[in-house]
């Protein structure tokens, strides 16, 4: 199954691509939903053995990053009722310029990190640049609940370089990882809720009050 | 076996009193907890505690400075919580109570966890289980506080657990991610990822510590949260993030690399202390001029760390004052904020008249929390001091002496004029609610103990702790 694994990384890689060309919030969701449904499919086709371990693994990333997560997020988008991200900081043309270059620079980056028994040559550069993308959205993006999936996707890209350490970290860490990154976002999805009812607005750069 | 009970019960405690429907019986599950907790961690200086979990748990020197501070803090600060929420009501009482018992379980878990990753998972739960703690006022400006607060901190704790992944890659021998196999396998480390991770992790938990230029959520966070909370966040929160920043230099020193660690935690400790200090200046809010203290002594802590030598026992030391003094500080403004309603130094003015007892501690907190002798911060930041000439670091010992300088000037100033300045309206005195000065007045006692005489029991488990870092003890 070697293809494989290589084919999802780069739909991981296409999906930051998607989330950082798009206005739409929905779609947006739909993007990481996607992404989380490709990282659960990932512990399968790099480890092909079907331990109990990695089932484990690849169902609670299903269950918390493909279906609870999106779920809720959408719930909060609809009782926020927004639907664009109106006016990011840097324009969708040059996210996606910048997107395109965390890409080429984490190639880069990734020669240089010495991993011991790699199990992909895309593993690490994928990971790196599925970092880079979440810190730019999380950055660049106006919106508290964009900001949120820019934190979500920053996460994803850390759990794909996790994938190349599956067996040294037990499965028990692991669902306490996940478990700790779905209330994370479910606290935050609670919090962008409160400001949009607070501020009539999801925009976080509203929030100026406090400064020395 | 009891370090099991240690995490469990809290966690047990926080449903239990989240399905409470009395107040009273809530409150009781947080104080019993806390006493049941305190009594636990006491017996470990006794008998020490049995490694459990095929050795992800286990108590060392370094764990039991910090697990013992958390627990002296929580319970300190439960009982406090019980004279607090007579006259304060917050709208989520369950939700207030079984957030505090919940962050107790995962600080101790930070403590005792010997696995890097599992010490991770505690740290992230740390964080959100103050999170709602901080939104308390449910107020624009507490959720502005609480916003920046989750963002930053998971964006660094993130970070840390990228930092936990390289660990374990640049780990070739041994179980994986555990402290001592770690340390005992520390020279087949795969050198190129060690340094990544312990950049890493140190910017990670290095956010989470409040480490300028790194701190900006703190100010805010502890602006707005209540003060029982701050001073929780500034003195057990702080010190868990801070035992992540140690363990990876222990495990980085044991690779031999002190050389490449020392220049990047000095930096750190001179940057906190810079910030802290311009910032303190012209501070006109009691919270957030502690949150800038709590900055400066992370720079201190950090700075101990990158000395070595007798500089880590200072650290060590210095934990365990600033937690204790945190808890004194933020007890007392809470007092004044719970009076006056603010915590701005104009509303809080004749504060000594209005409030004698907590006015006292307001201001001996200040001698206290600004080294001044005999408190234990005097002890231990000379320690740092000293480390620092006999390191053959002089410029780093003359940009101390002038910072702190400065800080003392800068938080005197205000706390000074809050107590001695006459309020706009004379207003009477309030009969002070022993509940709420017991805890920090025991705080001060410990605190001044500390400065003057370091009981054998302790001076044993320090200067192992300062052994475990690459340090000595003087």
């Amino acid at each position: 199954m070697s293809g494989l694994h290589e084919l999802l990384l780069l739909c991981v890689v296409l999906t930051n691509f998607w989330v950082l060309g798009t206005t739409r919030l929905s779609a947006t969701i739909r993007a990481t939903a996607i992404q989380g449904g490709l990282l659960a499919a990932l512990p399968i086709a790099l480890h092909p053995g079907w331990s109990l371990h990695i089932i484990g693994l690849a169902a609670g990333t299903f269950l918390v990053k493909a279906i609870l997560l999106p779920t809720f997020l959408n719930w909060a988008i609809r009782e926020a009722s927004v639907r664009r991200e109106v006016e990011p900081l840097i324009g969708f043309t040059a996210s996606l310029a910048l997107g395109a270059l965390a890409v080429a620079l984490s190639f880069g980056i990734a020669e240089r990190i010495p991993l011991p028994e790699s199990d992909s040559a895309l593993l690490v550069p994928v990971a790196l640049s599925t970092v880079i993308v979440g810190l730019l959205v999380l950055t660049t993006r106006s919106k508290a609940l964009t900001q949120v999936v820019g934190y979500l996707i920053l996460e994803n890209g850390i759990y794909v370089f996790g994938l190349s350490q599956v067996e040294r970290v037990p499965f028990l860490v692991e669902l306490g990882v996940l478990l700790d990154i779905f209330v994370g976002v479910f606290i935050m999805g609670i919090v962008v809720f409160h400001i949009n009812r607070e501020f009539d607005s999801l925009d976080s750069t509203r929030l100026t009050e406090l400064k020395d | 076996m009891p370090l099991f009970l240690l995490v469990g019960l809290p966690v047990l405690a926080s449903a239990a009193a989240y399905a409470q429907r009395s107040p009273r019986f809530r409150l009781g599950w947080l104080v019993g907890t806390a006493l049941v907790h305190v009594t636990v961690v006491a017996t470990f200086w006794v008998h020490p505690a049995a490694p459990a979990l095929g050795g992800w748990l286990a108590v060392d020197p370094l764990g039991l400075v910090v697990l013992t501070l958390v627990s002296v803090l929580f319970l300190v600060v439960a009982i406090y919580a019980v004279g607090f929420l007579r006259t304060e009501t917050p709208r989520g009482g369950p939700v207030f109570v079984s957030c505090l018992l919940a962050f107790l379980a995962a600080a101790t878990l930070v403590a005792i966890s010997h696995h890097l990753a599992l010490v991770w998972v505690g740290m992230e739960t740390t964080t959100l289980a103050l999170a709602p703690l901080v939104y308390h006022r449910h107020d624009r400006r507490s959720l502005e506080a609480v916003w920046k607060y989750l963002v930053l901190s998971s964006v660094g704790i993130a970070l840390a657990l990228f930092g936990t992944f390289f660990l374990a890659a640049a780990q070739t021998q041994g179980r994986p991610l555990i402290l001592e196999d770690l340390i005992a396998g520390s020279g087949s480390l795969q050198p190129a990822l060690l340094r990544a991770a312990f950049i890493f992790l140190l910017v990670g938990y290095g956010t989470k510590m409040g480490l300028a230029p790194l701190h900006a959520w703190k100010p805010d966070t502890y602006g707005e949260a209540p003060s029982l909370v701050g001073g929780l966040m500034a003195g057990a929160l702080t010190s868990c993030a801070f035992l992540g920043v140690a363990r990876i230099t222990q495990v980085t020193v044991a690779a031999g690399y002190d050389s490449f660690v020392q220049p990047i935690l000095l930096g750190f400790g001179l940057i906190s202390l810079v910030v802290a200090a311009a910032f303190m200046i012209g501070q006109t809010d009691l919270k957030r001029l502690l949150a800038y203290s709590s900055v400066e002594h992370m720079g201190i802590l950090v700075l101990g760390l990158g000395l070595g030598g007798v500089g880590r026992y200072g650290t060590v030391l210095h934990l365990l004052n600033n937690g204790l003094t945190k808890g004194i500080m933020f007890l007392a403004v809470g007092n004044i904020v719970l009076v006056t309603g603010s915590a701005t130094s104009d509303a809080a003015r004749g504060i000594l008249r209005r409030l004698p007892v907590s006015g006292v501690l307001l201001l001996l907190g200040l001698f206290a929390v600004t080294g001044s002798p005999p408190f234990g911060l005097f002890l231990s930041e000379f320690t740092i001091l000293n480390a620092a000439i006999g390191q053959g670091h002089p410029w780093v010992a003359i940009a101390m002496i002038a910072l702190l300088a400065l800080i003392f000037v800068g938080m005197a100033a205000v706390v000074l004029e809050v107590i001695y300045r006459p309020p706009e309206t004379e207003a009477p005195a309030v009969r002070e609610n022993l509940l709420l000065v017991a805890g920090p007045i025991a705080l001060l006692v410990a605190v001044l103990v500390l400065g003057m005489y370091i009981p054998p029991p302790l001076q044993r488990v320090l200067t192992e702790a300062a052994r475990g870092l690459g340090g000595v003890a003087p």
